[in-house]
């Protein structure tokens, strides 16, 4: 049996945590917003927000590529920035994967914000909290089920995309080239069992991640009321 | 004490309900909030604190307010130096009870207060339950925590939004004592919202009446608990007075109390735990009180007054009518048959002595 190369699978986790922890910063002031307002343009940025779920990644994929590509104002700009294209990079792979995955950050963690609710920042602000430090000692604190059920998600659906990637950064081994699309050329070219290796890799590791997760959350129970 | 007055101006539209007050509240022992659930008493109060944005209006003390439309000041509520203790307590889950009393302590300022962690602990028996999980406490646990954490933000005036409503009547009993002895024992003026009229009796110092969003009557307790005009509002208080006299001396030998009265001398069953001295509150209950035209002898009846009526109102169709009675510095209702009225040839300005069967102890005045 002859073993895969394993460049696309350190790839792809590394790409899934830099996308999970930009969409961290990202994604949580989008969901408190859409948790907390009273705006009229909730449900068009709920609406946004959710877009990436309904689209073909071919769609996000192929939006994505004219936008980045070099002759877009975006695409030369972060030229002109860096000296290297957004388009079939890793980086454009980031910018990719966060749109991608946007949701899966977003909507855990409205909904568990909206469930935390109003009253516990009450409660800090008549402590005298500011809204900032209310949020990060109360609400965070509330909400961590959402935080770790949002990570998870996007973490795994950033492991598991494969159409948007495509698009966006092709198949450059080392640094474009993720596991779902290595196990794709793999089996394009009949390689087997590298195929089989890469994929029962994956199917194991997202297992013991998701087995990590729900025994810590069974450990460590969310105490409400 | 010369107090300080709280001006409240708040107009306030939610669908299908309007708040409007404009009052100065002094602020001076505890004020209650009292109205029917719906009055609008806890949307005032958090309009107060800042919870609620009014439309218009000036809420704060002095002249520098925390709300003013005019001058579009709205100080958000963590900067005005008020404590709003909820009705639901809202203890943060995540903390224990220490860790609710030290989020607290931790962001007040502790420059002014006359008053340190180890004295609200004390003052609320909390020792105990440091290190216990919010979600393990009793309801009047809770209230007790929610309450010292309320202290430890060490506000300028304590918002107190119907701490006892949530409570069945043991948990109730187990709280009131720790609230009576907050104004003397920390000297923060209070808000108590409340729509227990017999709490607002226990507790209040002065009465703000609201029904459908609008003052109906402000004044201290003891003359707003005896109008008639607001009996279909107070109405679940059993018609009485309530008066302020003065512990003179205890009588071991026969368990009783001297209390004066404006002069006069009541006595009543031993109240160990008051001093020669001490400012009380009593309630004497219409019902409780006849009247006799001569001061009779001879009779088992104790605490005889002598006065003058200044009030005959029928009550209704029914067999009876109320009486007021002055007496020195003070005055005492009662309920006769109105066959007893005329048969008395009872009228204003007549000659009379109030008996009265018993007289109930309410609170130590601040």
């Amino acid at each position: 049996m002859t073993m895969p190369d394993l460049g696309p699978l350190w790839l792809t986790l590394n790409l899934a945590l830099v996308t999970t922890a930009i969409l961290l910063i990202v994604g949580t002031p989008i969901a408190w917003w859409l948790a907390t307002t009273r705006s009229a343009l909730k449900p068009a940025v709920e609406a946004v927000t959710a877009l990436p779920l309904v689209l073909p990644p071919t769609v996000l994929g192929f939006y994505l590529l004219v936008a980045l590509s070099p002759t877009s104002a975006l695409g030369k700009f972060w030229v002109d920035v860096t000296g290297d294209s957004l388009t079939f990079s890793f980086s454009g792979l980031v910018v990719a994967s966060i749109l991608y995955s946007l949701p899966f950050m977003v909507q855990p963690l409205a909904s568990a914000f909206e469930q935390v609710g109003a009253g516990p920042m009450e409660a800090a602000a008549s402590m005298r909290a500011s809204p900032l430090d209310a949020f990060f000692n109360v609400v965070v604190p509330l909400s961590k089920r959402g935080f770790l059920t949002a990570s998870v998600l996007t973490f795994a659906h950033t492991i598991g995309e494969f159409g948007v990637v495509l698009m966006v950064g092709g198949a450059i081994p080392g640094r474009t080239k993720v596991i779902s699309i290595a196990i794709y050329e793999h089996v394009e070219t009949l390689r087997y069992s590298e195929a089989h290796i890469l994929s029962a890799g994956l199917v194991i590791f997202s297992f013991c991640v998701l087995l990590m997760v729900y025994s810590v959350n069974r450990r460590f129970p969310v105490h409400v009321g | 004490m010369s107090a300080e007055t709280l001006t409240v101006r708040v107009e306030l539209r939610f669908s299908g309900f309007d708040l409007n007050v404009s009052e100065e509240l002094r602020l001076d022992g505890v004020t209650a909030l009292f109205g029917p659930s719906g009055s609008g008493k806890s949307t005032l109060l958090r309009a107060i604190a800042g919870f609620e944005t009014p439309a218009s209006g000036r809420i704060g003390i002095g002249n520098r307010p925390w709300f003013d439309s005019e001058s579009s000041v709205n100080t958000p509520p963590h900067l005005r130096p008020v404590g709003f203790m909820f009705q639901d307590a809202r203890l943060l889950s995540h903390l224990d009870v220490a860790g609710n009393l030290d989020f607290a302590d931790k962001r007040s300022d502790h420059r002014e207060a006359g008053f340190s962690r180890a004295d609200v602990l004390a003052a609320l028996d909390l020792a105990s339950l440091l290190d216990r999980r919010t979600g393990s406490l009793s309801g009047g646990e809770r209230q007790r925590v929610a309450l010292a954490r309320t202290l430890l933000t060490r506000p300028a005036l304590l918002l107190l939004d119907e701490p006892l409503a949530a409570l069945d009547i043991d948990r109730k009993t187990e709280i009131l004592p720790y609230l009576e002895q907050l104004p003397k024992r920390f000297g923060i003026p209070t808000i108590y919202v409340s729509h227990a009229i017999d709490e607002v009796v226990q507790l209040a110092d002065q009465v703000l009446v609201l029904a459908a969003g609008r003052v109906q009557a402000y004044g201290p307790t003891a003359s707003i608990v005896e109008r008639l005009d607001l009996q279909p509002l107070t109405g679940r208080f059993e018609a009485g007075v309530v008066l302020d006299a003065q512990v003179m001396k205890h009588d071991p030998r026969l368990a009783l109390t001297h209390v004066d009265l404006g002069g006069e001398t009541l006595v009543m069953p031993i109240i160990e735990q008051l001093d020669p001295g001490d400012a009380i509150r009593l309630r004497i209950r219409a019902r409780d009180v006849a009247l006799a035209v001569e001061r009779p002898n001879r009779i088992s009846i104790r605490n005889i007054l002598p006065g003058t009526v200044s009030e005959i109102t029928p009550e209704g169709d029914t067999a009876f009518a109320e009486v007021f009675v002055a007496l020195q510095g003070s005055r005492i209702r009662a309920r006769l048959t109105r066959a007893a009225v005329e048969d008395l040839q009872l009228t204003r300005g007549a000659q009379v002595f109030a008996l009265i069967k018993s007289v109930s102890f309410d609170r130590r005045s601040a």
